[in-house]
């Protein structure tokens, strides 16, 4: 091997070859057989719900991540020919023979394939030989983790992809640096692409930027396109997704009426302003604990409540998080009898005061220096009933529309954010956050409280019309009749992009323990595995296994790095230099682009709190991969003087690999699904007490 | 390296006309007008640095003295003490009575006088010393701090806050010191301390009963220590270095004896080492063998003295408090077993298990709980909607369990048969008599586990209430020692074993913990159970001694149970939590006293004048680092003084803004439930980046002024700062000394038109 690192015109003949070599053995084991299981697995459940909203346009919310993951998978489904027609509720289902299997699969198994001889020619660009490069990408090759992960509808290999592409592109522009011009075009064109991992991808930005100070280029084609592109794939995810979906009740009234068939259905065509004599539902514009309605209903406050506090007895007024005719309330000027909107309707501005009352139960809204039911700190808010117990009616309220600056000083269905101040208390109307006990029937409290928080206090006219009708009777069926009237409402694309921004960042879609889920610590020494599929009569079944040799070289090389660091960072500083300098750059910008680009594709994970699955360390383990046959190399060629010792080397080197090989073959049946294994022969495959590998008795 | 300090410390403390002239130094000139290549090659300068340190340092020791004598230093010092424990002493003991926490520390002083074993979730040295102050000053501990709003009357409260208000007192003295020592500006440590002073909110948190200034007191305590060792670098070895270099050490014991907020000063000491020890190893003209003992004296003096001491806090908290009390069920059978008046300490029982006791099970996980169940069933979509089993930390009649065989009839008479390895037994509890009972379905939480209910009425059932009894390390037919043998129980019909996994179920299960059984059978303290109560009236009772635990197993038992119930304070769902981003905002303060107008309300705030300029200093350190740095590297030449500036900023406001971020930035990881008073030491280091900031950013004047208008508008800036500073101090006083009367948004309130913010309570 040594004559192959001192060859190098013939070598550049042959790196071709060995490229195109890896590649098309990389894509035989990533495409082969990609039809099979004809069946949904594991994450496919999960990722296949987002491919059929896109099909069919619906809007959603992941958060997860952004958007061009999902697009991508989509992608796929659309040239695949996928309809969106398949119910994506378990792991195991059958597919129809009118879902292509393969279309869906076929993108993230390309990418995939893809990843080995962008490890190849990363590797060269590292200024690390052939022969390192072809170690690097035979790792990733036999990599059974790897493959199983590529070979299904799955958001992991495209993320590899695009960051090994990123820091292949980066390097190849900095390598290239008196060409600059030249490359740039070609970087930033690669860089488009790379911006789909944003997370991980900020944090490789950064590190490199460090490098260069005076080009300010550079920091716009790393922080200033990446940025247009994120934004970009948004603009494209929302204008997709225009329809009304599952998700559509976290988001704003604004929002939603943006959306066909949502709330737009409901509320086109609805007055705009608010009038006296309207009938509108109050939604609260804080989102927590959920969105919802304020309400009144036929019962009265308990007269004394479990722990010995009283009451007024009067009515509940709770907040609803479900759509019900008693969330109508009628806007009602306090010196006039008439509950209809005057012709012309005489509209609410700020400042005005107003009476509320509730549409079918005809109470108006009140409150009074009585200590709420679940916050004694503040008062209650209820359906005036009067018991002639000296307890006067205090229902007038003040409207402050709180963004009359950004609207206008009148109150607007849907766009105004509206706080109701009692008159005489000047408490406001706001939500406690607290449910209340069986006797409200576990809906939200609402209660008046003086020293308010700005947040929570806030309330939307979401669905809106004018009052015809003077009866009480007459009301009821009208309320009950379903909003109309022509208005259109639109809001920018900024305003959603932000709201959606914000809502991915706070909305906690529920987080549980998973049965396979595992922690960050057990990912480095393969504690645990995670069953993809199990077939439904058979003992065949596909697991996440990675290659367990190369997880212990890999491992192995990363401690042998640190320590290697560490001695020639100590011996350097006391003026011993081991390395010629051109030798110790290599040796740092290894570290960098490896040791580096594992921390920040582990470490973030211990520090969240999300359910976590092995496969999320299987962007790290690349990197150490990559790290490997480096430092195999650097120790050849700098460590190791004497030829003897370098021959012993080749040959440990010659017998790792075939052990690698080895154990690819042995835990194929479990990346590929086939063939079937006896349970003896599972339980031999068994290696480690705590992975879970299935059995069927029969 | 070592030569630069040196030089640059000559020329910061020859700061009088004379020496400002003679610039003409021959070697100091050509290195200070090349820092940045001193700072990367300072290989370069190594050999001569050693050399030069030792002259340096005749001429810093000499101009030291002279600076340390100088009449201003005396008397701005004086000054700052004086206002600063008089702010702090006016009106201590109002309000008379509990405020927020102090119903907790209070009463753990108590603890310490009374002798009464308790479990805190922060390390004892703070609550120590309330005691001791407490005792000191006549305090009998007989109060109960029930909670607050409790009128002390004829109690003997003052001394402790007292103890706390002199505490805090320190701080800004302090805080003026290490300014003082880092930038060699008047100025600059005058405005911190000012900052600090008058500071409502400091003032608050020193006032009361808190741990809140005893940490402080510690972090700042060792940072100073920390600043005055580093500028002791040119005569290692000598006399005072060891003193700050144990002084140190002591005060990092001291802080993270108090709160483990205190690890994060440690890491900023320990970082600060670190690089000393780097800088050590490139100096050439060191042998390896002084760098040796170089390290080894940091060793001893930041890691094993402060551990010692660290230690030894908890030997006193542990030799004084033998009493038994409300901490007990947090820990072990053995530990409990030393605690006078515990039903362990001495006890004496029937020392094999029987058929037909009454037995408490305990996990043998650190702070593993009791096997619990009460009437309570899973709620619906948790597993089978039967009882619920949980493990709790209290002692409970609920945790009590009857053993009885697999088939129920008993011998009524005689002598009880005593249960052995590999017998097969269900375990009834006794309050619900419900079995304890395990079914294939997935428990609550540990998904990969199964769940274990209470099933049955009266002690019948089905076979999956079956257990088999298994002492670890024993064999068929050894009998089961109480309190010594480690029992496990296998599920018989699924070949589970019984688990703890020490996750807290929500609120339906009561914030207890949950209990599963296993499908993974490796023996871990997890699926370990010991027999701690066992009552048996026909058998005889025989005194038994449990094993002494060893300290060392008790230290890190108690610091286990520790670091779970930190973790486990997690936010309600209805209270409105504190978020880390809040808080360098002035967001939102803390109720101390008081809510209603008729009450005496004392709040927690930050004076918003002193807080927001440092909010705006943290915005305007970076924009200045920048400037300097981008104009050192496109070489630009420079004054000498706007060198200094430039070293003063980059490097020790450096030190500053790391310690700001290590006190600061681990809040947004925490899980834990937050509250405003967290940030108050980051607040500390952010004053003083503030007083660096604006001082020198005052003294940069002369960038668009001529020098004597530019004197003018450097002294102009400075008064404006002092007087917003005492205005908003005048006006924001009596958050911190107490209102009455109606509330800031109503008519006729004192704090009228002072709600600048919705978000303020007062």
């Amino acid at each position: 091997c040594v004559s192959m690192l001192q060859l190098p015109l013939v070598v550049t003949a042959q790196v071709d070859v060995v490229l195109l070599l890896v590649s098309f053995l990389s894509l035989w084991t990533r495409l082969t057989q990609l039809g099979y299981p004809n069946a949904v697995v594991f994450d496919e459940v999960y990722y296949g719900q987002f491919v059929s909203l896109y099909m069919k346009r619906v809007f959603f919310i992941d958060d997860s991540g952004p958007p061009l993951g999902h697009m991508i998978l989509a992608l796929g489904a659309y040239l695949g020919g996928f309809d969106g027609n398949f119910v994506w509720n378990r792991i195991g289902a059958e597919y129809p023979s009118s879902v292509s299997v393969v279309g869906l699969r076929l993108l993230p198994a390309v990418c995939g394939s893809l990843c080995v001889p962008l490890v190849y020619l990363l590797t060269l660009e590292l200024r690390f030989s052939h022969l390192a490069a072809l170690g690097a990408a035979v790792l990733l090759l036999l990599e059974n983790s790897l493959i199983v992960q590529s070979r299904f509808m799955l958001l992991e290999s495209v993320l590899i992809f695009f960051l090994l592409l990123a820091a292949f592109s980066y390097l190849r522009f900095h390598n290239a640096a008196p060409h600059r011009v030249k490359y740039m075009g070609v970087f930033s064109y690669l860089l488009l692409l790379g911006v789909a991992s944003l997370h991980t991808w900020n944090l490789i930005g950064d590190r490199t930027l460090s490098v260069c100070v005076q080009c300010v280029c550079r920091a716009v084609c790393l922080l200033v396109v990446p940025l247009l592109l994120y934004v970009f794939w948004f603009y494209v995810h929302l204008t997709l997704l225009h329809r009304s979906g599952p998700h559509d009740q976290l988001m704003s009234s604004a929002f939603q009426a943006s959306l066909e068939g949502g709330l737009s259905r409901i509320t086109q065509g609805q007055p705009l302003e608010v009038a006296y004599g309207s009938q509108v539902t109050l939604r609260s514009s804080a989102s927590q604990p959920i969105p919802c309605w304020l309400h009144s209903h036929k019962v009265n406050y308990p007269i004394r409540y479990e722990n010995g506090r009283g009451s007024s007895h009067q009515q509940q007024v709770t907040c609803y998080p479900f759509k019900d005719v008693n969330n109508w309330w009628i806007i009602k000027d306090p010196d006039r009898q008439d509950l209809v909107v005057s012709s012309p309707p005489r509209p609410v501005r700020h400042g005005d005061v107003i009476q509320l009352l509730h549409g079918m139960t005809s109470r108006f809204l009140n409150s009074h220096d009585v200590a709420a039911p679940m916050s004694p700190h503040s008062q209650e808010v209820s359906g005036y009933i009067d018991f002639n117990v000296s307890m006067p009616a205090q229902n007038l309220w003040r409207v402050d529309v709180l963004n009359r600056e950004a609207e206008s000083e009148s109150w607007k269905t849907i766009l105004s954010d509206v706080r109701l101040v009692h008159v005489n208390t000047s408490a406001v109307l706001k939500l406690s956050g607290v449910s209340l006990p069986d006797w409200g029937f576990r809906q939200l409290e609402v209660v008046a409280e003086k020293h308010f928080k700005s947040q929570s206090v806030g309330w939307t006219v979401e669905e809106h019309r004018y009052g015809t009708s003077q009866e009480q009777k007459e009301r009821e069926a009208e309320l009950h009749s379903p909003t109309h009237i022509d208005v259109d409402r639109k809001i920018s694309f900024w305003a959603k992009f932000l709201e959606l921004q914000w809502k991915m960042l706070t909305v906690k879609l529920e987080d549980s323990e998973h049965k396979y889920s595992s922690s960050p610590l057990e990912w480095v020494t393969m504690e645990t595995n995670i069953a993809y599929w199990l077939h439904s009569s058979t003992n065949a079944q596909i697991h996440l296994i990675g290659n367990p040799v190369s997880w212990g070289v890999a491992n192995l090389s990363l401690l042998a790095y640190q320590l290697l660091a560490a001695i020639y960072l100590l011996r350097r500083r006391r003026g011993f230099k081991d390395l010629p300098d051109g030798a110790w750059c290599q040796f740092v910008c290894l570290g960098c682009v490896c040791v580096g680009g594992w921390l920040v594709n582990f470490v973030p994970f211990l520090l969240m709190e999300k359910t976590l699955f092995l496969y999320h360390y299987l962007p790290a383990l690349c990197y150490l991969h990559l790290l490997t046959p480096a430092l195999l190399e650097h120790t050849h060629t700098h460590l190791l003087s004497r030829a003897t010792h370098r021959r012993a080397l080749c040959v440990c080197v010659t017998a790792v690999l075939v052990s690698v090989f080895l154990s690819y073959r042995t835990f194929c049946p479990l990346t590929y699904g086939s063939p079937e294994l006896s349970a003896n022969q599972l339980q031999g495959l068994k290696w480690r007490d705590s992975w879970d590998i299935l059995y069927r008795r029969r | 390296m070592a030569k630069e300090e040196c030089i640059t410390q000559w020329n910061k403390t020859g700061d009088t006309s004379t020496l400002r002239n003679r610039k003409i130094f021959p070697t100091s000139e050509k290195t200070l007008q090349t820092p940045s290549t001193l700072l990367s090659k300072d290989k370069n300068s190594q050999n001569a640095g050693h050399t030069q340190c030792s002259n340096g340092t005749s001429a810093q020791l000499l101009a030291r003295e002279k600076f340390s004598k100088d009449p201003p230093t005396r008397v701005l010092l004086m000054l700052v003490v004086g206002l600063s424990f008089s702010t702090r002493l006016y009106k201590i003991t109002e309000p008379p009575h509990v405020c927020w926490d102090e119903t907790h520390f209070g009463k753990m002083g108590s603890y310490y006088i009374n002798r009464t074993f308790f479990f805190d979730v922060h390390p004892p040295l703070g609550k120590m010393l309330i005691g001791l102050a407490g005792y000191m000053t006549g305090y009998d501990g007989t109060f109960p701090f029930i909670k607050p709003g409790d009128k002390y009357k004829h109690h003997n409260y003052w001394g402790m806050r007292g103890f706390c208000a002199a505490l805090g007192s320190c701080l800004p003295i302090f805080a003026y010191l290490i300014v003082l020592e880092l930038s060699q500006s008047h100025s600059a440590a005058l405005i911190t301390a000012i900052l600090l002073i008058f500071d409502t909110g400091f003032i608050t948190i020193s006032q009361y009963i808190l741990l809140d200034p005893i940490l402080m007191f510690f972090i700042m305590a060792a940072v100073l220590s920390m600043v005055k060792f580093n500028q002791q670098r040119c005569s290692p070895f000598a006399a005072s270095w060891w003193l700050w270099l144990v002084l140190t050490g002591a005060n990092l014991a001291g802080a993270l004896g108090v709160k483990f907020v205190g690890l994060f000063v440690i890491l900023l000491v320990g970082l600060n080492t670190v690089w000393d020890l780097w800088r050590l190893l490139g100096d050439l003209s060191l042998s390896l063998v002084e760098i040796a003992k170089h390290f080894l004296a940091r060793v001893v003096g930041l890691i094993l003295l402060p551990l010692f001491l660290y230690v030894t806090i908890f030997a006193i908290h542990f030799v004084v408090l033998n009493k038994s009390g409300p901490g007990d069920g947090f820990f072990s059978s053995a530990f409990q077993s030393r605690l006078i008046g515990n039903n362990l300490h001495n006890a004496s029982m029937p020392e094999y298990l029987a058929y037909g006791s009454t037995i408490t099970v305990k996990n043998l996980r650190i702070a593993g709980g009791y096997l619990h169940s009460h009437w309570h069933l899973y709620p619906e979509g948790v597993g089978a909607r039967q009882q619920q089993v949980t493990a709790y930390l209290h002692k409970d009649y609920n945790n009590l369990w009857l053993v009885h065989r697999q088939d129920a009839n008993e011998s009524q008479s005689g002598t009880p048969d005593l249960v052995r390895h590999g017998d097969i037994i269900r375990l009834e509890h006794k309050e619900t008599t419900r079995n304890l009972h395990g079914h294939l379905h997935e428990a609550p939480l540990t998904k990969k586990h199964f769940q274990v209910t209470g099933y049955g009425i009266n002690g019948t059932g089905d076979t999956n209430d079956l257990w088999q009894v298994e002492v670890c390390g024993g064999q068929n037919g050894d009998l089961v020692k109480v309190l010594r043998s480690k029992v496990r129980f296998l599920h018989r019909a699924t070949g589970c074993v019984l688990y703890s996994s020490g996750k807290t179920l929500p609120k339906w299960g009561w914030e207890q913990v949950e209990v599963t059984c296993s499908p993974y059978l490796k023996e871990t303290p997890s699926s370990q159970w010991n027999i701690e109560d066992h009552i048996n009236p026909k058998l005889p009772n025989i005194s038994l001694s449990v094993l002494k635990p060893h300290f060392l197993e008790i230290l890190l038992e108690s610091h286990i149970v520790m670091i779970r119930g930190n973790s486990g304070l997690k936010p309600k769902d209805n209270e409105m939590n504190s978020k880390p981003w809040h808080w360098p905002i002035n967001y939102q303060g803390l109720r101390f006293s008081g809510v209603n107008d008729t009450e005496y309300r004392v709040y927690l705030l930050g004076n918003p004048v002193v807080w927001w300029m440092n909010l705006a200093s943290l915005g305007l350190y970076p924009i200045m680092v920048a400037v300097v740095s981008i104009a050192i590297q496109r070489g630009f030449s420079l004054s000498q003084k706007r060198i200094e500036h430039s070293h003063v900023l980059m490097r020790e406001g450096g030190l500053l803004l790391f310690g700001w971020l290590l006190h600061y930035a681990p809040f947004y990881t925490m899980g834990r439930v937050l509250y405003y008073h967290h940030y108050f030491p980051a607040m500390l280091f952010s004053s003083m980046l503030t007083g660096i900031t604006f001082d020198i950013l005052l003294k940069s004047t002369d960038l668009i002024l001529r020098p004597p208008y530019s004197d003018r508008l450097q002294t102009l800036g400075q008064m404006v700062l002092l007087f917003s500073v005492l205005y908003s101090f005048y006006l924001f006083h009596p958050l911190s000394y107490g209102m009455t009367g109606p509330l800031a948004h109503e008519p006729g309130s004192t704090m009228a038109g002072l709600k600048w913010m919705d978000s303020w309570e007062f």
